[in-house]
């Protein structure tokens, strides 16, 4: 305040920053590293100028172990995608029929899909992964996907969202004849669109980092995610080439940090302001 | 262009009854107004016809069909709502258009005919802005473009004026009335606000706890109020009402505080000594020296004139509206004139007439 600089906030802000910074610094710069210089031990903070070759080459080829990284963020792509637009869409869904529906079991519904809060896939995993199997979907794109799609999270997160909604909104649309087909279309998703954007960066974010699941259920390297890539690529057997592993952490890092980016004007809104 | 009939109309939320049947008739292009304090049923009534909620007994015929049973859409009726419930995130033209796009007119016919209703409310220059970037009186006056833009049978108004400042609401009721006249719309209006009630309806019906008290012209239920609850409802300040007992064969009343009135108008039926109610308006009261002591509680000053507060000996409350060059400043004198009080039953509280 007063125009004074607080200099043990800024050393203290400044501490912190560094402390983001520094391994992430490190992942970039060690990327261009010479890979036998790097298992001798001698980590440099400089990057080699002539070594940003690496990120091209890991994209094309990938690292020993492992696909290549493209097709690696391919898959984690749509995986991400696939779960937060499947998410998104099953949640709509249920809170609109749980907000403004009166049906006989309403609140037993609703009950139902909290309690699944507690069932988290690393809980229901080995039960999932059987019912994967019988349904043949063991090593296949769905079977990546739907278990992970169920979420109550995204549930109640809109049923809030809709019940800040007025009714007098909603009686509205219904003196102009919307139907609830349409009253969901053109005003409860258009009003909600700000809680929407904020939970597909979460979803988004949530479905990017998935690594268990991915794990038992993919075994064919064609399915791949860039979560398990990076771990593959840390051979056993063969010789780690660390300035690859870190270019493909830099990448992974990539597209989540992008669609943070890209929505974080949204993303605050929704969580901070309900749409008026 | 439609007449309402209400016949026998009920609601009861679980075992609470809302509203005790309710019957009424009204000609094309009438405007009623329903007036009540919150919670007489006013609102629910309106939703009833409305459709938005469904009535547990009763019927209710529009334009000679019944629509009881109908959905809000297909009884062909618009409604205001008290916060006006825009569409936030869709500008003023489509708010307007949505109900017609809705009925599938093409875009040529609703560009033309939400242009004619913006022009017709000032809204020209704002068809492009969002909700949010208007004035209350703006937004209410979208509200009410959204209802007249489809050329419904029935206009709904729910308290609509409520959330506008003093002035605005004035104009706004003013346009209200202006618009619906013009247009010829046969208009339900709830309110609780007496002088909104008075000023906008060709008729009024007073709801008190669910029941409907009085169903007359403005004037009607000012001059004759069919009971105590209406006649300390409408008028500003509030009626005084004072204790009696009807005496010299039914051609007087003799007030508990020493004063006795004939009635101008005739005799009322009962007993001498049958308990009664007097009514007398404040702007009736007359400063009288020869009258009853009045001592002065408080002054109201509204300008051209003053509302006197006081007590009389007794310790009774009377409130006198007097010219503001009359107001006194402790104590004056009034009295009743005989052809200005109102004669109420002490037990129901209903108006007692003259017997011719």
């Amino acid at each position: 305040m007063n125009g004074r600089i607080d200099w043990p906030a800024h050393v203290m802000l400044g501490l912190g920053v560094l402390l983001f910074i520094l391994p992430i610094w490190l992942v970039l710069a060690g990327a261009t590293l010479d890979p036998a210089a790097i298992a001798r031990g001698e980590l440099s903070l400089v990057p080699r100028l002539d070594g940003w070759g690496v990120y091209a080459a890991v994209l094309a080829e990938g690292a020993p172990g492992a696909q290549p990284v493209g097709r690696m963020l391919l898959v984690s792509a749509g995986m991400a995608l696939a779960i937060a637009a499947g998410k998104i869409v099953i949640s709509i869904l249920s809170a609109y029929a749980v907000t403004f529906f009166r049906f006989p079991f309403r609140m037993t519904a609703f009950w139902t899909i909290f309690i699944t809060l507690m069932l988290p896939v690393e809980v229901r995993i080995m039960p999932t992964y059987s019912v994967m199997s019988d349904l043949s979907l063991i090593n296949t794109f769905p079977g990546l996907t739907v278990p992970l799609i169920a979420s109550a999270t995204a549930t109640l997160l809109f049923r809030q969202t809709f019940l800040a909604v007025p009714d007098e909104l909603v009686e509205a649309a219904r003196m102009d004849g919307a139907g609830p087909l349409r009253f969901l279309k053109d005003i409860l998703i258009p009003v909600s669109a700000a809680n929407l954007a904020a939970l597909f960066v979460i979803l988004f974010v949530y479905g990017w980092n998935q690594y268990l699941w991915p794990l038992l259920v993919a075994t064919n390297p064609r399915l791949d995610t860039i979560v398990i890539g990076i771990v593959k690529m840390i051979g056993t057997e063969t010789q780690t080439e660390w300035n690859r592993v870190m270019a493909t952490a830099v990448l992974a890092l990539l597209p989540p940090v992008a669609v943070v980016v890209l929505m974080q004007r949204w993303f605050v809104k929704g969580l901070t302001e309900g749409e008026k | 262009m439609a007449t309402l009939l209400l016949e026998d109309l009920r609601k009861s939320f679980g075992s609470t009854p809302v509203l005790h049947g309710i019957d009424l008739a009204l000609a094309s292009g009438e405007m009623l107004v329903i007036v009540g304090a919150s919670g007489c049923g006013k609102s629910t009534l309106l939703r009833l016809v409305a459709g938005l909620e469904v009535p547990t007994a009763g019927r209710i015929v529009l334009d000679g069909r019944d629509v009881a049973g109908l959905d809000p859409a297909a009884r062909d009726i618009a409604m205001v709502f008290q916060n006006y419930a825009l569409y936030p995130h869709m500008t003023v033209f489509e708010n307007m258009a949505y109900g017609l796009r809705i009925r599938g007119l093409t875009r040529d016919a609703i560009r033309k005919r939400v242009g004619e209703v913006a022009e017709l409310l000032g809204l020209g220059g704002l068809l492009a802005r969002k909700p949010r970037q208007l004035s209350g009186g703006q937004r209410q006056r979208v509200a009410m473009g959204r209802a007249i833009v489809r050329e419904p049978k029935l206009f709904l108004f729910d308290e609509p004026l409520s959330n506008l400042d003093a002035k605005l609401r004035v104009t706004m009721r003013a346009e209200i009335r202006r618009l619906q006249r013009r247009m010829g719309v046969t208009s339900l209006y709830v309110t609780h606000d007496q002088v909104e009630a008075m000023t906008l309806g060709d008729r009024l019906l007073v709801l008190h706890l669910g029941r409907p008290v009085q169903f007359a012209t403005p004037m009607e239920v000012f001059e004759r109020p069919a009971d105590t609850y209406v006649a300390g409802f409408i008028g500003a300040p509030a009626m005084n009402f004072l204790a009696g007992r009807l005496g010299h064969g039914g051609s007087a009343v003799e007030l508990d505080i020493g004063v006795t009135i004939p009635f101008a108008d005739g005799r009322r039926p009962g007993p001498d000594g049958r308990k009664l109610t007097i009514g007398i308006r404040p702007e009736h009261v007359q400063p009288d020296p020869a009258g009853l002591a009045l001592q002065v509680d408080l002054l109201e000053p509204l300008g051209s004139e003053t509302v006197v507060i006081g007590r009389l000996p007794g310790g009774e409350m009377l409130s006198v509206k007097v010219a503001k060059a009359d107001a006194p400043t402790e104590a004056m004198q009034v009295s009743f004139p005989a052809a200005h009080i109102h004669v109420f039953d002490a037990e129901a509280g209903l108006r007692l007439d003259a017997t011719a």
